[in-house]
């Protein structure tokens, strides 16, 4: 049985059909890379998988391990192992970084009837991801994402994702506004992460996070569907001749 | 104002008889503040005041005056404790001064400590001037004198607290105000005067607490000087039962180079008032507030900053969060006003409130008025909801969304304790915080 699951699916956002057919299957193991021109409907596909408020699914199915992913919340899918790595993570003032986590993270296991850690058990498991991750132990006390630089946000997602150990996650543009240096060490935080039984679906505009993170499958998302899939040879195919060339070849209405 | 004085609460406050005092002086000044109450009434919602605070429901009720058991109501003095409250303990019940609850025997040097009843027994004369300043501050004037009159009438003991000059009071003085369970609804009145002489400092941790099996309805007066270069912290943890009317009003006069710092909770009470009055009298003064109302239930909670900039450099920040759940409402007003020659003030007011329910309200006004020159001043008021993109960030981790909204409130609110110097009080404080939060 496939991990994830899509299926013809079609979304609104304020009325405006955003997704028109989409569909998509991503088994355990696998990274899947959605790319598409601005407006395709990418950071579209990581909301509504997420489940956040204001995306209405109007037609098409997304079943997850087995499981209808769109009957769930939010905080019921995380529990259920998926993980949306904010394109812009939010600042939360006053609400520190560590209790945020931990919050989190035994929220998640109190769901599936695991035992929760209290605060010093937690700490060293943060310990060690953090290590691993090369982080810096300052971001822990800090409040959630305040202040943080753009790169310190992107790789506390990722920090975030090493802690809670999703099955299937998504990473929504988590290379834009990245200097190359944080860039590599996003990617690097990822690749630790990648294992026969964790999924990731990588939304990003640019080739260029794909050369340190190799996916398995590159799929081309535009006008509300994945209209071409490949290789890693179809993100350099695009990165060659732009999204244009995609147009040409897809034109909007045309089926795929 | 003026309504018929056959209003059931009118009637009853003014059918009250006055304390008796065997003072002269007193007893005129009781007199005279029983009839500016007869002749001035209840304010009503055209008083700019107490334009969102009708009186009408209370108006319609009965108290009696005071509770002849209240010495002998059963409180168990162990629950009364307070993290990080060590000092000397007064304890009220139903206005009245307890001393089987209360610790005041061997005050620290310096500070001297006495419930009203005892120091009017005594010489009163050193009592008289701040006893007969019984209306409120000048440019408070109207705001709430029916109740500082009936206050000044009616109020037979309280607390009279001094700090000698240069002495650092090391434990903060714990007073604990109970309104327990009565024969009937009882009305309750206390009186405060607290003094900190030149360079002396205080932390003064004041409670409200009670029992829901009746209801009450108190008036709450504190007259706070701080002499030159005196510093207070003063904490207030309103946490009385939803059967309580409490209506208080602090004044602070703070003298040169004086800095007063408070930390007020609002957390309890079916009606709460406080008009929180403070004058700037000397250059270089400095007043800090910082406050969390947050009415739920049908709570209707009130709070009325009105400072006073008087003298040079004078400096003042407020910060204040409401918020308001179920079909509670909060009530916010904050006026400063720099007076002609204050110049080169300071004046900071924020108030951000949140609405957690849509039949909630809270009424906010910040006001400023300046009439010195090279004055700092800014001031600002929001009312809004819990953010919608930090809500779904927080759930899209796992955390359940009432978890969510409890998390993003405390954090709201927890900003305003950030500058409480005393730890185990302030981690306290915010646990009550947390524990008066929805948890729907």
């Amino acid at each position: 049985m496939s991990m994830l699951t899509i299926e013809n699916l079609h979304a609104r956002v304020e009325g405006k059909e955003i997704l028109k057919g989409l569909s998509l299957t991503v088994n355990a193991g696998e990274v899947h890379a959605i790319m598409g021109p601005n407006g395709a409907g990418k950071s579209t596909l990581g909301n509504v998988l997420s489940g956040r408020d204001g995306y209405e699914v109007t037609a098409g199915s997304v079943i997850y391990n087995g499981v209808d992913l769109l009957a769930l919340d939010p905080e019921e899918r995380a529990a259920a192992g998926v993980f949306l790595a904010f394109q812009y993570p939010v600042e939360i003032p006053g609400v520190n970084n560590t209790y945020f986590l931990r919050a989190a993270f035994n929220a998640q296991r109190k769901v599936r009837g695991e035992k929760e850690l209290d605060s010093m058990q937690f700490l060293k498991l943060v310990r060690e991801k953090l290590k691993v991750m090369q982080i810096s132990d300052e971001l822990l006390h800090r409040a959630v994402n305040e202040g943080f630089s753009g790169g310190e946000k992107k790789r506390n997602e990722i920090f975030q994702m090493a802690v809670l150990e999703p099955q299937l996650a998504i990473l929504d543009e988590t290379d834009s506004g990245l200097d190359i240096d944080a860039l590599k060490q996003v990617a690097q935080g990822v690749n630790t992460l990648r294992s026969p039984e964790r999924a990731f679906l990588m939304i990003t505009h640019y080739q260029r996070l794909l050369d340190y993170v190799v996916p398995d499958f590159v799929h081309v998302l535009a006008d509300g569907r994945i209209v071409e899939s490949g290789d890693k040879s179809l993100a350099l195919k695009l990165e060659a001749q732009g999204y244009a060339g995609v147009a040409e070849r897809h034109p909007a209405g045309a089926s795929a | 104002m003026n309504q018929p004085a056959t209003l059931p609460l009118v009637t009853a406050l003014l059918d009250a008889p006055l304390p008796p005092s065997g003072i002269d002086w007193l007893d005129a000044m009781r007199q005279e503040n029983r009839e500016a109450f007869a002749a001035g009434g209840l304010p009503d919602t055209r008083v700019e005041a107490w334009k969102y605070t009708a009186l009408r429901a209370l108006s319609q009720r009965r108290f009696a005056p005071g509770d002849a058991g209240a010495q002998t109501r059963a409180v168990d003095a162990s629950t009364l404790a307070l993290p990080g409250v060590d000092g000397p303990r007064l304890v009220f019940v139903n206005g009245e001064f307890r001393a089987d609850l209360s610790a005041i025997d061997a005050p620290p040097a310096g500070l001297t400590l006495q419930p009203l009843s005892q120091a009017l027994k005594g010489d009163a004369e050193p009592l008289r001037f701040a006893l007969s300043r019984s209306a409120s501050l000048g440019h408070a004037r109207g705001a709430g004198d029916a109740f500082t009159h009936i206050n000044a009438a009616s109020a037979a003991d309280g607390v009279v607290l001094r700090v000698a000059a240069h002495h650092k009071i090391a434990a903060p003085v714990h007073l604990v105000f109970i309104g327990a369970a009565a024969d009937a609804a009882v009305a309750w009145h206390v009186r405060h005067i607290i003094e900190l002489g030149e360079g002396a400092e205080l932390s003064l941790v004041e409670q409200h607490i009670g029992s829901d099996e009746s209801s009450h309805l108190a008036t709450l007066v504190s007259d706070i000087d701080l002499r030159e270069g005196a510093v207070l912290h003063h904490v207030l943890l309103q946490n009385a039962t939803t059967t309580s009317t409490l209506i208080r009003q602090s004044r602070l006069r703070l003298h040169t180079k004086a800095h007063a710092m408070m930390h007020v909770l609002e957390l309890g009470g079916a009606l709460v008032r406080h008009d929180l009055q403070a004058e700037l009298i000397g250059d270089d003064a400095q007043l800090d507030t910082r406050g969390v109302f947050m009415p739920h239930g049908r709570q209707h909670l009130d709070t009325q900053l009105a400072i006073r900039h008087q003298a040079l450099n004078t400096r003042s920040s407020s910060n204040w969060r409401g918020v308001a759940s179920d079909r509670a409402r909060g009530v916010f007003r904050g006026a400063m006003v720099v007076a002609p020659g204050a110049d080169g003030s300071d004046a900071s007011l924020s108030n951000k409130n949140l609405l957690l329910s849509p039949n909630a309200e809270i009424d906010t006004k910040p006001e400023l008025e300046i009439y010195a020159d090279e004055v700092k001043a800014a001031h600002g008021a929001t009312v809004g909801q819990l953010d919608e993109r930090s809500l779904f960030y927080l759930r899209s981790r796992g955390i359940p969304l009432h978890e969510a909204r409890a998390l993003l409130t405390t954090a709201f609110c927890r900003a305003v304790l950030d500058d409480l110097p005393n730890e185990a009080l302030r981690e306290h404080l915010a646990e009550l915080l947390i524990a008066q939060l929805p948890t729907h």
